[in-house]
């Protein structure tokens, strides 16, 4: 059941993409352009995930435990470091640059448009090096 | 600053359902969506991998759904070159690993349980996000 779960998280969200636009790095590049030609719709985006998730966040952690498994299983991390405030900061600049940052790159494969599976690709080059520099 | 393009009723409603999406995941599978450590780990964990796959393939099949119930295509607009768009990918997949998380672990699900520490991400990589464009219109 936790499988058919994660499979329709994943289509219910590559829905919200598709339906906000956020999958256009265009639309998302209008966002970013806050001292030029600005497209506010990402806030509203934001705003809209937030006002479900938040409220139901905070009544679903007051279960004993989720539907489809043993326990919660979420990071608790609060360490606020450089490698936070930089790693974001990398992830800023190449999201300003391609207008893409992970879930609508993924999604977008869907519409086999090779720049964007080129990013996709490259995005997966990305986590491989970091993930083989931290093990060595 | 000008207002441009702004389609706040769809935004809004998008919105809601990438909401949705969250709040399934967590109520289901007790886990929160963050779709860098997710595509990551589907690559390189062996925890959780077939649920880690499914939920990307769910990302690819939204469209397609909605492409086939709405009978509308899907458009994007990408004007970068290859080059560009190789870096940026790059970046991408390097800064979230380092700090573990992008738009959707730290933007929704982090800022969602009000964590300090994704607030803190959020500004970053937005602040940068924003720089970047207005140099980018310079050159």
């Amino acid at each position: 059941m936790n499988r058919i779960a994660s499979l329709v998280s994943g289509i219910v969200f590559g829905l919200g993409l598709t339906i906000s636009e956020m999958i256009n790095p265009a639309k998302v590049l209008g966002f970013l352009d806050l001292f030029g030609n600005w497209d506010p719709s990402l806030m509203f985006v934001m705003i809209g995930a937030l006002v479900v998730s938040s409220p139901m966040f905070h009544l679903i952690k007051k279960k004993e435990k989720p539907i489809f498994a043993e326990k919660f299983n979420y990071s608790n991390n609060k360490v606020i470091d450089n490698k936070l405030v930089i790693g974001s900061a990398l992830f800023g600049a190449g999201w300003g640059l391609g207008g893409l940052c992970p879930g609508p790159a993924i999604s977008s494969i869907a519409l086999l448009n090779i720049y964007s599976v080129t990013f996709v690709i490259s995005m997966f080059v990305g986590f491989y090096l970091v993930k083989t520099l931290k093990s060595i | 600053m000008n207002i441009v393009n702004f389609t706040p009723i769809t935004a809004f409603t998008g919105g809601l359902i990438i909401g949705l999406a969250v709040v399934i995941f967590f109520l289901l599978n007790g886990r929160l969506v963050g779709i860098s450590g997710i595509a990551s780990n589907a690559l390189t964990s062996k925890d959780n991998k077939l649920d880690n796959i499914l939920f990307l393939i769910g990302l690819i099949i939204g469209p397609i759904i909605y492409s086939f119930f709405s009978n509308q295509s899907v458009n994007i607009t990408i004007s970068n070159s290859y080059i560009v768009m190789i870096f940026a990918g790059l970046l991408v997949g390097v800064g979230t690993r380092i700090s573990g998380g992008c738009t959707s672990g730290h933007g929704i699900s982090g800022i969602g349980r009000f964590s300090l520490r994704s607030i803190i991400a959020t500004v970053s990589f937005m602040t940068v996000g924003i720089i970047t464009v207005l140099i980018n219109n310079l050159i």
